[in-house]
């Protein structure tokens, strides 16, 4: 594709445009900086991964996964501010997830050890397991908000921390697993996953891009799980302290 | 408060606050072992809160309780809430059946209770044993805090705190209710300590009364009080809030 044909494919931002004029849905705004962020950032993401690609730096390769779980935590560690050491919290979590599934894919040899394979694959795997994290912490939150009486309940009858919030803890961690499960059992009926799709168009074998369209769904399962769990655990202890008590805040 | 008997807790000027909000003030006193406590006061005086403190749900930051003589921070939070039990205000329920949540306090410690012993709590509390397969959601308030009290007994505690237990319980499921509690005293020497919003039933059940107001133990003394407080707020709130 040129750039002349790209900046073509502009008609398709102006479409909403003008329906938003029409219609004074007041999203002229928010479109334009859409537009405007999306290019410059995809941009600048294609022109590093093309030095990074060139380069053939592990280096390279490790700081741009670096920057991702960075810029991971800082996005979700927002919707979790109630949790104390959130922001370690997940990136304890994203960083364990990376290191997991990239072992598993390098050292069974499924996939190669280049920045070809590792930069998009940690990038998704990074992404959802960043979406999951917001799941998980909004789920979390209002769940102890509207049983905190269960809680006090089964503390009051010596129950431990663990006892008084399981509960809590295992509905969140499924709710917030529930849509990657869902997703995947339609998966191809409706649309095409967005990776095969692109695969598919840039000429590769149909087949192939399954393959690899499943390894990533598989991945993402496990990335789900394992994000959900591990920061799971790692929150519920500080809503207690050492007496075994609600952390009380006015 | 008379001193002869022993304490089975013991308040040394204890202060409890939340951040700024200070919620107990320098509470002093005993509540005598084998006996009947009623604690009464306006909403918000800080009845809930102290008991809370009593069963380890919340420590204070100033002062120190005794459970039997024992400082309440050297017991094991498990062990001390076994011990002196409580029955929350709101009554909360796990959801499920009565049985589960009659169950609860055993299963918490990894036991089982036998469907014998659920059905004779539920005959205890005056419900009948059909009761036990019931869902929790399908129970009418009162029927909810028989459920609770009987759920507290579970644990057999030395000392039984009860928070409002009998506020939507009719006339005659009231008086039951009162007659289980004098009977678990009696039978079993239980120390019980209920906080009560109706004064008639503090003065019928209670050996004592403490009264509180603002965070702060008012009037304490043999349930008589009630009939002629000497503080003239207790005077003026026994007026007021009699039912
Ligand atoms: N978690 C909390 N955060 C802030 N304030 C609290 C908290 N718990 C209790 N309080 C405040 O402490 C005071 C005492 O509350 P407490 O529940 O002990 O009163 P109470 O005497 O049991 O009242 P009631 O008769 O209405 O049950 C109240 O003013 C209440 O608003
Ligand atoms: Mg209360």
């Amino acid at each position: 594709m040129t750039y002349l044909t790209l900046s073509i494919t502009l008609i398709f931002v102006v479409i909403p445009l003008v329906l938003s004029k029409t219609l004074n849905l007041g999203l002229e705004r928010d479109t334009i900086i859409a537009t405007i962020r999306s290019i410059i950032q995809l941009l600048l993401v294609g022109f590093i991964l093309k030095f990074v690609f060139d380069s053939e730096s592990l280096l390279y390769i490790f700081l741009m996964v670096t920057l991702m779980i960075v810029a991971a935590t800082h996005n979700a560690r927002n919707k979790g501010a109630s949790i104390q050491g959130i922001t370690w919290k997940l990136a304890a979590t994203f960083v364990f997830v990376e290191v997991l599934t990239q072992g598993i894919l390098i050292g069974l040899n499924i996939t190669p050890p280049t920045a070809q394979y590792i930069i998009p694959i940690s990038g998704m795997v990074i992404g959802n397991s960043m979406v999951l994290s917001i799941l998980f912490l909004n789920r979390f939150t209002a769940e102890v908000e509207s049983h905190q009486d269960e809680t006090e309940l089964i503390l009051s009858l010596g129950g431990t921390p663990k006892q008084a919030i399981h509960r809590q803890l295992i509905n969140s961690i499924k709710a917030s697993m529930i849509p990657t499960i869902e997703s995947q059992k339609t998966v191809g009926l409706v649309q095409l996953p967005g990776m095969m799709s692109g695969q598919i168009i840039a000429g590769a074998d149909p087949i192939q891009a399954v393959q690899f369209q499943l390894l990533i769904m598989f991945l993402l399962l496990t990335t789900a799980a394992v994000t959900s769990v591990m920061l799971g655990f790692m929150s519920y202890p500080t809503l207690f302290n050492q007496r075994m008590q609600v952390i009380q805040r006015s | 408060m008379t001193m002869d008997y022993k304490p089975a807790i013991h308040f040394n000027d204890v202060s409890y606050s939340i951040e700024d909000n200070q919620i107990l003030r320098s509470i002093t006193g005993s509540f005598p072992e084998g006996k009947i406590t009623t604690l009464v006061g306006p909403s918000g005086a800080g009845k809930t809160t102290l008991l809370k403190l009593c069963n380890g749900l919340l420590s204070p930051q100033k002062g120190e309780i005794f459970i039997k003589g024992k400082k309440i921070s050297d017991f094991e939070p498990v062990e001390l809430r076994r011990k002196v039990g409580m029955a929350l205000q709101s009554a909360p329920m796990i959801g499920g059946t009565v049985y589960e949540n009659l169950a609860l306090p055993m299963e918490l410690s990894g036991d089982k209770l036998g469907k014998e012993e659920a059905e004779s709590l539920l005959q205890d509390v005056g419900l009948e044993a059909k009761f036990l397969e019931r869902k929790i959601t399908d129970l009418s308030g009162g029927q909810r805090q028989k459920v609770s009290i009987a759920r507290t007994l579970v644990n057999k505690p030395e000392i039984l705190l009860l928070d409002e237990i009998t506020s939507s319980l009719a006339r005659t499921s009231l008086k039951e209710v009162e007659e289980l509690i004098a009977l678990i005293n009696r039978k079993f020497g239980t120390t019980i300590i209920w906080i009560t919003h109706n004064l008639q039933q503090a003065l019928d059940i209670g050996d004592y009364t403490w009264v509180m107001m603002d965070g702060e133990v008012v009037e304490t003394g043999e349930s008589g009080l009630l009939r002629a407080p000497v503080n003239d707020r207790v005077k003026s709130f026994v007026q007021g809030g009699a039912e």
